[in-house]
């Protein structure tokens, strides 16, 4: 656990100090957001419809921004192979880089999600206490995959693009029931309540599945 | 064993024509669909047969991460890459199925949607394989599967649920299979279970060849300069 | 009854264009292992 901590305060000092991850999501995210908007020029009923897919549309894609970059540092000086021959669990090293990627991506959200209200004039229709968690869950889905696939990808060619391609077609039901949450949300026209059962039933399940394997994924030679 | 594969050949193909003269001319005309209903000896069975060497791909793969053994290696990708096929053609007569039945294409229904997301792990799957360094190709081709096998149940619900709360158009079938229906879809399932099996059986071959050649390329590239010097 | 037979047709082309790729693999293997033997 403290090798967990010490790695998480670790990376978010790096991250505080040179903000590279944070910044180019953000920059990616609201690119997004702005060709979204050319794109499709909503008024504000449609939008509320849309809404659930283009917010987890960016926020997919900028995750995938940080979520490369997650190993990359570790590589250089072969600090990964130093986590391999030392006695440290590699769970406690995953579990950090997961934390890490979780805080960026909860904080873009938090940057992003007024920027989203401003240029779709969004106003949920149902609970919106609802939203928090269903961007949590979201993005712990999201997080806990993608930082296991990025580790899965370090060991591929062209490692840049591998991410997106294993990580997308295992995300599809929890992307489609994080927008799904959304827009029920924003439309109050049914309850979310089954996403958000889906989606913590997804992340139990994932995170189990990550632990159980990423000593093999660190260790494959 | 040599022998046995040209006579497994020509039992796959016997039965193969079998089935088919079974699936044009034995079997009853559906009442509703008419002639277009056959469609349905090539799809299912193509489905089941892709959804059964998926299920291969996920016990060849576990066993790898327990064994490390080589040839359960080989199985999950031979499963995988065959199973693709079946699942590509399954995608593929679905929509010629579904256009003169419902009138469209593809709807996001259940079963056409969870299928295509199965194509589209698996395909990553193989992508994976593509792309990684040997050596650890294995490995990290065997957890992806668990993860992908980890993901069906989601897909399958969050695909339900989402199914019925938009409304799609009414799936054929539902009722009970006429027998001799049935009976002529179980003729092409082992007809077609055959040609996986010698699909397969010759994809296995490739690769046990190749993996030999590459490493007596390897041998050689360590012996050349050897000699050169 | 041209829907039917334009999906008999694709299963089979699908079918033949991987065993087509796969005969196409075995004789790359094979000129390999002609140089090797070489």
């Amino acid at each position: 656990m403290s090798l967990t901590r010490a790695t998480l305060a670790k990376d978010l000092r790096l991250e505080w100090r040179s903000k590279d991850a944070i910044n180019s999501m953000l920059f990616f995210a609201l690119l997004v957001v702005v060709i979204f908007s050319f794109s499709f020029d909503p008024t504000a009923e449609e939008s509320r419809h849309i809404a659930g897919g283009l917010v987890w549309v960016a926020f997919l894609f900028a995750a995938v921004v940080a979520l490369n970059q997650t190993w990359a540092r570790e590589l250089r000086n072969q600090v990964l192979d130093a986590y391999r021959v030392s006695p440290a669990p590699a769970n406690a090293l995953f579990l950090a880089k997961a934390f890490g990627n979780f805080i960026f991506v909860i904080v873009l959200e938090a940057l992003m999600t007024p920027l989203f209200i401003i240029f779709y004039n969004l106003r949920a229709l149902g609970p919106a206490w609802q939203l928090p968690i269903v961007g949590a869950l979201g993005t712990w889905a999201l997080v806990v995959n993608g930082t296991f696939f990025a580790a899965m990808s370090l060991r591929t060619r062209s490692r840049e693009i591998m991410l997106p391609l294993l990580l997308f077609p295992i995300s599809i039901p929890a992307v489609l029931a994080m927008v799904e949450a959304t827009s029920s949300i924003l439309t109050g026209e049914y309850s979310a309540k089954f996403w958000i059962v889906l989606l913590a039933a997804y992340d139990v399940v994932f995170t189990t599945g990550c632990l159980f394997l990423f000593e093999i994924v660190l260790n494959a030679e | 064993m040599k022998k046995v594969f040209p006579i497994l050949c020509v039992v796959t193909a016997v039965l193969l024509s079998y089935a088919l003269y079974q699936a044009l001319e034995v079997a009853p005309t559906e009442a509703t669909m008419g002639d277009v209903q056959r469609i349905f000896y090539y799809h299912v069975p193509s489905a089941w047969t892709a959804f059964l060497l998926f299920t291969i791909n996920l016990v060849a793969s576990v066993i790898y991460l327990f064994r490390r053994s080589v040839k359960a290696d080989i199985v999950a990708l031979v499963s995988a890459e065959v199973g693709v096929v079946f699942c590509t053609v399954v995608l593929v007569t679905g929509p010629i199925w579904a256009r003169p039945v419902w009138g469209i294409w593809w709807t996001w229904d259940m079963r056409l949607t969870s299928t295509l997301i199965m194509w589209l792990i698996y395909v990553s799957y193989l992508m994976l394989r593509r792309f990684s360094s040997s050596g650890q190709t294995a490995m990290l081709a065997a957890t992806l599967s668990v993860f992908g096998a980890l993901c069906v149940p989601f897909v399958y619900f969050s695909i339900w649920f989402f199914r019925t709360q938009h409304p799609s158009p009414v799936i054929g079938g539902g009722g009970s299979l006429d027998p001799r229906m049935g009976r002529v879809l179980l003729i092409n399932w082992l007809a077609f279970l055959f040609f996986a099996f010698v699909v397969c059986w010759s994809r296995y071959r490739l690769e046990v060849v190749k993996r030999e050649v590459e490493e007596a390329q390897a041998m050689e590239d360590l012996a050349l300069p050897r000699s050169a010097r | 009854m041209t829907y039917l037979y334009a999906a008999y047709a694709a299963t089979w082309i699908i079918h033949i264009l991987y065993l087509g790729s796969l005969a196409r693999r075995y004789s790359r293997l094979r000129k390999e292992i002609q140089e090797l033997k070489k």
